[in-house]
């Protein structure tokens, strides 16, 4: 078996760096060794596969996990995954989690004083499609205070969880939401230094996926390592 | 075409969740082939305090040497039971623990076989992007021409390597700073 072409290494200033200290956690937590730089092996360039026998395909409606209807504003999410040569990644599983819509986490550590809803857990799941695309249907999460410095509020968002087909593609991220001001002011947000990368991580009010009367819609596209041309495909 | 990858957000401090519904601490049930193991470990920080909210995820070959994923086009036989990924999270002494088998060899660069290994991916409150590193197995022959491990400076490969612990049982621990600490890979 011949070398596996390797992915591609991330864009300049487009991932950010372990320490980061304006994100207080980094401090204990990066390695301060160098990194070993790791060439892409066979067990690099695999990933396990999931499929509708590990989720069901309703686990993608945050909103009806309980007996009654969560609190808050229903909103859709939804988008398409592909790699970085434009390719869309099918049959993919994504995990998300989020607060509420008052801004608390169904979660032992989260002891922020707003209310927890009985009627929403907020983590659910999907595949996508053929095409790449995924749904949610969930409710709009609350702002939260959180520890890292005076004052601190995390702009609204959910926790995106992803593998892709190799193990150098798994990507967990968060999706923001447009206009938010916090945004501004949140240093996990500001942690790479190219404008146009963190823009990408704000999703976009998406008029033709809302639901008349009863949700707005919201659309996120997840980008996910792409491999590096080969000589072959790059003279076709 | 050429789009820029999502940037990596940290997994903060609730990641439960999201993904405590996949815990998958047995990756080989009765009927998978190998040779079982059972492995251990915790995750310190830079002050030496359990970290008591990451997930610890690892990616293996089978027995054969071959990884259930459509990437791999080896002639080897599949085990219709065995995934080769397993999912922990650690609990308030940053314990982590996995049932699995010892997986095969699998080819590594320039066609050179690897010793047999576990890829692990770690990822925390405090981490912007994921840690990857790996555990290979201890009296293993093949450990010495590994081309990986030989990337790795000599005096740093121990914290790749598993200690036996007792009969099927190894230990193997992630010391995220200073003293011993872990050698992690720029992927
Ligand atoms: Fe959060």
């Amino acid at each position: 078996m011949k070398s596996p072409a390797p992915y591609r290494r991330p864009y300049f200033d487009t991932q950010p760096e372990y320490l980061f200290p304006q994100y207080a956690s980094t401090v204990r937590r990066a390695p301060r060794e160098p990194l070993v730089v790791l060439p892409h092996t066979l067990s690099e360039v695999t990933a396990p596969v999931f499929g509708y026998g590990d989720i069901k395909p309703t686990d993608n409606d945050l909103t009806k996990q309980h007996k009654g209807e969560p609190q808050g504003e229903r909103i859709v999410v939804s988008g398409r995954a592909l790699d970085e040569n434009g390719k869309p990644i099918p049959n993919m599983l994504i995990e998300i989690w989020q607060a509420n819509a008052a801004g608390r986490y169904n979660h032992v550590v989260d002891q922020h004083d707003a209310p927890i809803d009985p009627n929403f857990t907020g983590g659910g799941r999907c595949l996508t499609d053929a095409n790449g695309n995924y749904r949610f249907l969930t409710i709009r999460p609350g702002e939260y205070p959180w520890r890292n410095h005076y004052n601190a509020w995390r702009p609204a968002h959910i926790h995106f969880s992803l593998f892709g087909p190799a193990l150098v593609t798994r990507l967990i991220t968060q999706m923001y939401f447009p206009g938010d001001p916090l945004l501004d002011y949140d240093p996990m947000y500001n942690c790479v230094a190219d404008e146009k990368a963190r823009e990408r991580l704000v999703s976009v009010f998406d008029w033709e996926n809302t639901l008349p009367e009863y949700a707005l819609a919201y659309r996120f596209d997840i980008v996910l390592r792409g491999r590096e041309a080969t000589p072959m495909e790059t003279r076709r | 075409m050429s789009l820029r990858a999502t940037t990596s957000q940290t997994i903060g401090p609730y990641l439960r969740i999201g993904l405590e519904w996949m815990v998958i601490e047995d990756l080989a049930p009765q009927g998978v082939a190998g040779e079982r193991v059972r492995i251990e470990g915790r995750v310190l920080d830079g002050d030496g305090r359990p970290v008591n909210d990451a997930a610890v995820e690892i990616w293996q070959a089978n027995s054969h040497g071959k990884y259930a994923s459509p990437e791999d086009t080896q002639d080897k036989p599949l085990d219709p039971k065995f995934r080769g990924y397993g999912r922990s999270l650690t609990d308030n002494d940053g314990n982590f623990r996995f049932r699995t088998i010892k997986p095969g060899r699998v080819p590594g660069s320039e066609g050179k076989l690897q010793a047999p290994h576990l890829a692990v991916t770690i990822f925390m409150r405090g981490l912007l992007k994921q840690l990857l590193t790996r555990i290979y197995f201890p009296d293993e022959p093949a450990n010495a021409d590994d081309p990986v491990l030989k990337l790795v400076p000599a005096e740093r490969r121990p914290t790749l390597l598993a200690r036996r612990k007792g009969d099927g049982v190894l230990e193997w621990n992630v010391i995220l700073q200073g003293k011993n600490e872990t050698v992690f890979f720029d992927f």
